[in-house]
C-alpha cells in the first residue's frame, strides 16, 4: 500500500507540553537533591532512577514513540539490547581486573594507588 | 541552498510501511546513535564500576553547570516539540521561531560548557590526566558535537519552516533534538552526580 | 495504480558525472573507485608475496621487502580489499544501481544524501592513498590495529600513516552509515504499488540487511576509533595499560564490529548469486522466506560470536567456551541457505553463460571456507590453529568468493543492463577459468603450510629453521606463482570490460530473460528510470510455469 503524498500531520494529539517539561524539572532538582545524600541507595536511585523516568517522559510525550508503528520502539530497544551484549561480553576482562587463572595488576595497583590517595571519598 | 520541492524523487513521496521518508530515515539516524552513544556509555560503565578510584577525579566535575545544562536542554526540548505542534497547525512562522530559540538553548548549553571546561583545564584536568578526564570530555565532547550539529541542521529546516516550506522536518529535527537530550538526561547522572 | 516520471532537464558533463544524485551514476562512481582500489590491493598482494615466495630479493615495481615495508604491504591490503572494494562494490554499487530499480522507483529516496555519501567515501580513499607518501608511510599495525602496537608510533614507526588509517576508515563508516540508512529507507518506503515485503528480490533484501547489521555494529567501533586516535595524538591511556587502560578493550570494540561485518559483506554476495541462480537454472528461488528468515538469524547470531577472534588473546576462558559454541551455531544458518541454493538448481535447466559460472563457484568455494572455519570456530583446535595460514586461507576463501567471484558474477550479470552492452562470452569463461583455478592454488598450499606451523604477519621464515623445511618452501612459491597467473587473468577481464564498453554487442532490454523490474527499463536505464512506473504483481521468481508461452512471468506483466 503506498500513498503519493507527503504526510505532514502526525497522527497524535498534542498533550500539555509545559506541564510535562514542568514534571522534568522538577524531577531534575530531586535527582540533584537526592545524591548529596549519603545513604548509597537514595543517591543511586535519584540518580539514574530518576534519569530513566525522564528518558520515559521525553520519549513517550515529546517523541510520541508510543504513537508510532510498534517496529520503531522494538528497534531502537533491540539496539540497546545490543549494547547490554557488548557489555555482557566485555565486561568479564575490561571491569574485572582478575578471574580464573589471570589477573590484571597493572589496574590492581592503579586501584590501589588511587584508593590510598583519597580513601574518605571511596563509597 | 534550497531545500524546496525543487526536484524530489517519486522515491521519497512513496509510503508504503505508512511512516512518512523523512520520518522513517529520522529513527534509522537515532538508532545508529544508540549504538555509538552506547558503546561509548557501556565501555564507560564498564571501567567506572572498576576503577573505584575514579571517584576523587570525579568529584571535580561542576554539578550545578551540568544541572543548569541539564534544565537547558529540557527547556530547548520544550520549545522543539511546541514547534512540531506548531508545524502540525501548519503554522510555519511560528514553528520556525521555536526552532530557533531550540537551537539558542543549544547555543546556552554549548557556552556554559565551554566556561565549565575552561574552569576544568585551568584545575590541571586535561584529556590526557587520566582515567576519568579521559573518557568525560570525550563523552561530553561527543555529545557537544551533536547538539553542535543539531543547532545548524535546526537553523536550516527553520528557514524553510518561516516560509511554510517543508513543515514535516520540524517534527523530524524535533526527534533528533530529544534523542540528544535523552542522551544527556544520562550524561549527566553518570558524569556529574556518581560519587 | 501507476504514475508518471518526473521529467528532468538534461544536465551539463560536470553535472553529469561528477555532481549528479542519480543513482545509477553514484553506482558507477563507487564500481570504478572500487575496481582502482581492487588493482591497488591486488598489487599490495603481489608486493608481500613475492617477498614470501622469493625472500629478500628485489620485487619489480616495488623493490626490496623490509620488514617495515611488509607490514604496511599486508596492513593496506587487507584494509583496501574489505573496506575500500568488497563494501563499496558489493553493497554501494550494487546496491545504488540496483535497488531503486529493482522496486520500481525513480530513485533513492534521498538523493543528495546519497551523493553526499559518495564525496565522503572519496575523500577516505584519498586520505588513504595520502598515507602512503607520509613520512614512515602507510601504516604497519594490521588492519586489525591493535594496540599498543597502532597507538604508539615508537612501536609500529608509521605514525602519521597509523592516523591517518583510522581517520580514512572513520569516514568511510561514515559513507556507508549515510548509504546504508538511505537504501534502508528506500527499499522500505519507495516499493512500486503491488510489491510487498515478499515480492521484493532476495539481493535487496541482503544489501538492506547488511546496512542494518553494518549500522548496529559499527557505532562501538566509531567510539573506540576516536579513542585510539586520541592514544595517539593525544595522549590519553584509553588502551595503555600503564595509565589504567585495557588492550583487550580494543579487541572486543573492533571484532563486535568485525565479525557482524562479515556477514555485511556475505550477505549482498549471497544475494546477488541468488539472483544469478534464479535466471540461470531458469527456476524458481527455493525457500525465499527461508532464506530471507535464515538470513535474519545469521545477523542476529553473527553479533554474539565475535571473541572467536580472542581465544589465544587472554580473554576470561569461559567467555570462550561460550563463543565457541555460537559460532558453531553459526554455521548452520549458511549452511541452510548453501542447501537452499542447492534445492534451486535441483531439476533447474540450467544454462552455463558466464555469470552462472561464477554462481556456482561461490557455491563450491564458499563452501571449502565455511567449512575451514569449524576448525578455528572450536576454541581447542584454535589454540593451534590461531594466527597460522591457516586462518588466512580459511577467510580467503570466504572473502574471495564474496569480494571476487560473487562481483565478477555480478558484473557479468548486470553489464548489459549498465552498460547497454554484451560481455564477450568466450574471454568471459577464459577469464573465469584462470581466475579460480588459481585462486585455489594460491590457497590450498597455505592451508599446508599453516597446519606446518606457518604463522601470519611473518616477512622471512628464514631464521625458522622449522619453516625452512624445502617442501614448506616450496609450497610457498607455488602459492606466490599461482599469485602471478591470476593477476595475469585479470588482464582479460579489463581488456574485455573496456573493450566492450564501445564495441560489445548490443544490449536488448531483457538479454537473460529475466523476471525482475530491472529488465524492463531500456539498457541503460535512462535518468528517471521507468518511463511509465511500474505496478507489481507477483513475485520475482516466476520462472518455468506450466501452460505459459514463456518460461518467464515478469513481475510488473499485468497477464
Amino acid at each position: 500500500m503506498s500513498s503519493e503524498h507527503m504526510t505532514t500531520e502526525s497522527r497524535v494529539h498534542h498533550p500539555d507540553y509545559v506541564k510535562i517539561w514542568a514534571i522534568l524539572v522538577a524531577l531534575l532538582i530531586v535527582s540533584v537533591i537526592g545524591s548529596m545524600s549519603s545513604i548509597r541507595a537514595v543517591m543511586l536511585l535519584a540518580a539514574f532512577g530518576v534519569a530513566i523516568v525522564k528518558a520515559y517522559l521525553v520519549a513517550k510525550n515529546f517523541m510520541h514513540i508510543n504513537v508510532e508503528k510498534r517496529w520503531v520502539p522494538y528497534l531502537l530497544i533491540v539496539c540497546l539490547m545490543f549494547m547490554v551484549v557488548l557489555m555482557a561480553g566485555v565486561a568479564p576482562d575490561v571491569m574485572h581486573h582478575s578471574g580464573l587463572h589471570w589477573e590484571n595488576t597493572a589496574a590492581k595497583q592503579a586501584v590501589e594507588k588511587g584508593m590510598q590517595n583519597a580513601p574518605a571519598k571511596h563509597e | 541552498m534550497s531545500t524546496a520541492t525543487a526536484a524530489k524523487p517519486i522515491a521519497n513521496t512513496r509510503s508504503a510501511t505508512g511512516i512518512p521518508t523523512a520520518k522513517l530515515i529520522t529513527w534509522w539516524v537515532i538508532a545508529s546513535e544508540i549504538v555509538i552513544f552506547g558503546g561509548l556509555l557501556a565501555i564507560y560503565i564498564m571501567h567506572r564500576l572498576g576503577h573505584p578510584e575514579w571517584a576523587e577525579a570525579a568529584s571535580h566535575t561542576n554539578t550545578m553547570a551540568g544541572a543548569v545544562n541539564t534544565f537547558v536542554l529540557l527547556t530547548s526540548s520544550l520549545c522543539a516539540v511546541l514547534a512540531h505542534k506548531a508545524a502540525d497547525a501548519h503554522d510555519g512562522p511560528k514553528a520556525a521561531k521555536l526552532l530557533r530559540l531550540t537551537s539558542l538553548g543549544g547555543l546556552i548549553f554549548l557556552t556554559i560548557k565551554g566556561f565549565e571546561w575552561t574552569h576544568d583545564i585551568h584545575e590541571g584536568f586535561v584529556l590526557s590526566s587520566g582515567g576519568f578526564w579521559s573518557y568525560y570530555y570525550t563523552l561530553a565532547g561527543l555529545h557537544g558535537l551533536h547538539v553542535l550539529a543539531g543547532m545548524i541542521i535546526m537553523l536550516i529546516v527553520a528557514a524553510d519552516a518561516a516560509k511554510n516550506q517543508e513543515l514535516q522536518r520540524v517534527e523530524c529535527v524535533g526527534l533528533y533534538w530529544h534523542f540528544v537530550d535523552i542522551v544527556w538526561i544520562f550524561l549527566f547522572p553518570l558524569l556529574y552526580i556518581a560519587r | 495504480m501507476s504514475t508518471h516520471a518526473v521529467h528532468h532537464a538534461e544536465p551539463g558533463a560536470f553535472q553529469k558525472y561528477f555532481w549528479s544524485t542519480d543513482h545509477k551514476v553514484i553506482a558507477m562512481q563507487y564500481l570504478f573507485t572500487g575496481m582502482a582500489m581492487a588493482a591497488i590491493g591486488g598489487f599490495l598482494a603481489y608486493g608481500f608475496r613475492m617477498q614470501l615466495g622469493f625472500p629478500n630479493q628485489h620485487v619489480p615495481g616495488i623493490g626490496l621487502v623490509t620488514p617495515g615495508k611488509y607490514n604496511a604491504l599486508v596492513t593496506m591490503h587487507g584494509s583496501i580489499m574489505i573496506f575500500w572494494v568488497a563494501m563499496p562494490i558489493l553493497i554501494a554499487a550494487f546496491g545504488n544501481f540496483l535497488i531503486p530499480l529493482m522496486i520500481g522507483a525513480d530513485d533513492m529516496a534521498f538523493p543528495r544524501i546519497n551523493r553526499l555519501s559518495y564525496q565522503i567515501f572519496l575523500i577516505s580513499v584519498i586520505v588513504l592513498l595520502a598515507s602512503f607518501f607520509v613520512k614512515g608511510g602507510a601504516f604497519g599495525g594490521a588492519w586489525t590495529s591493535y594496540p599498543p602496537l597502532s597507538a604508539k608510533g615508537a612501536y609500529n614507526l608509521t605514525p602519521i600513516g597509523a592516523s591517518l588509517w583510522l581517520i580514512a576508515v572513520a569516514l568511510e563508516f561514515v559513507a556507508f552509515l549515510l548509504g546504508g540508512i538511505n537504501f534502508t529507507v528506500t527499499a522500505m518506503n519507495s516499493r512500486a504499488p503491488g510489491m510487498k515485503m515478499f515480492d521484493v528480490p532476495m539481493v535487496v533484501w541482503m544489501i538492506v540487511l547488511a546496512s542494518i547489521i553494518f549500522m548496529a555494529s559499527a557505532g562501538p567501533l566509531i567510539a573506540g576509533a576516536v579513542m585510539l586516535l586520541f592514544d595517539q595524538t593525544m595522549a590519553t591511556g584509553f588502551y595503555d595499560p600503564n595509565r589504567g587502560g585495557d588492550p583487550l578493550l580494543w579487541e572486543h570494540l573492533f571484532w563486535f564490529f568485525g565479525h557482524p561485518e562479515v556477514y555485511v559483506v556475505l550477505l549482498p554476495a549471497m544475494g546477488i548469486v541468488a539472483e544469478i541462480l534464479a535466471v540461470f537454472a531458469r527456476k524458481k528461488l527455493f525457500g525465499y522466506k527461508t532464506m530471507l528468515y535464515t538470513a535474519w538469524a545469521t545477523g542476529v547470531l553473527s553479533f554474539v560470536v565475535w571473541a572467536h577472534h580472542q581465544f589465544v588473546a587472554g580473554i576470561d576462558p569461559r567467555m570462550a567456551n561460550i563463543f565457541s559454541v555460537t559460532t558453531l551455531l553459526i554455521s548452520i544458518p549458511i549452511a541452510e541457505m548453501v542447501f537452499l541454493y542447492i534445492a534451486t538448481l535441483y531439476g533447474g535447466s540450467i544454462r552455463l553463460d558466464t555469470p552462472m559460472l561464477w554462481g556456482l563457484a561461490f557455491i563450491a568455494e564458499f563452501l571449502i571456507g565455511g567449512v575451514t572455519g569449524i576448525f578455528l570456530g572450536a576454541s581447542g583446535t584454535d589454540i593451534y590453529l590461531h594466527d597460522t595460514y591457516f586462518v588466512i586461507a580459511h577467510f580467503h576463501y570466504t572473502f574471495v568468493p564474496i569480494a571476487i567471484i560473487a562481483v565478477f558474477g555480478g558484473i557479468t550479470f548486470w553489464y548489459p543492463k549498465m552498460f547497454g552492452r554484451m560481455l564477450n562470452e568466450t574471454l568471459g569463461k577464459i577469464h573465469f577459468w584462470g581466475t579460480v583455478i588459481a585462486f585455489n592454488v594460491i590457497f590450498i598450499p597455505l592451508f599446508m603450510t599453516g597446519v606446518a606451523g606457518d604463522q601470519r604477519r611473518i616477512y622471512s621464515y628464514s631464521q625458522f629453521q622449522e619453516q625452512m623445511k624445502p617442501a614448506l618452501v616450496h609450497l610457498r612459491t607455488t602459492s606466490t606463482i599461482a599469485l602471478l597467473v591470476m593477476l595475469a587473468f585479470q588482464i582479460i577481464f579489463i581488456v574485455n570490460f573496456f573493450w566492450s564498453l564501445r564495441n560489445g554487442e548490443k544490449a536488448a532490454a531483457n538479454p537473460w530473460r529475466s523476471t525482475t523490474l530491472e529488465w524492463t527499463v531500456p539498457s541503460p536505464p535512462p535518468h528517471g528510470n521507468f518511463s511509465e512506473l511500474p505496478t507489481v504483481y507477483r513475485g520475482p521468481y516466476e520462472y518455468g510455469l506450466p501452460g505459459r508461452a514463456d518460461d518467464y512471468w515478469p513481475q510488473d506483466a499485468q497477464n
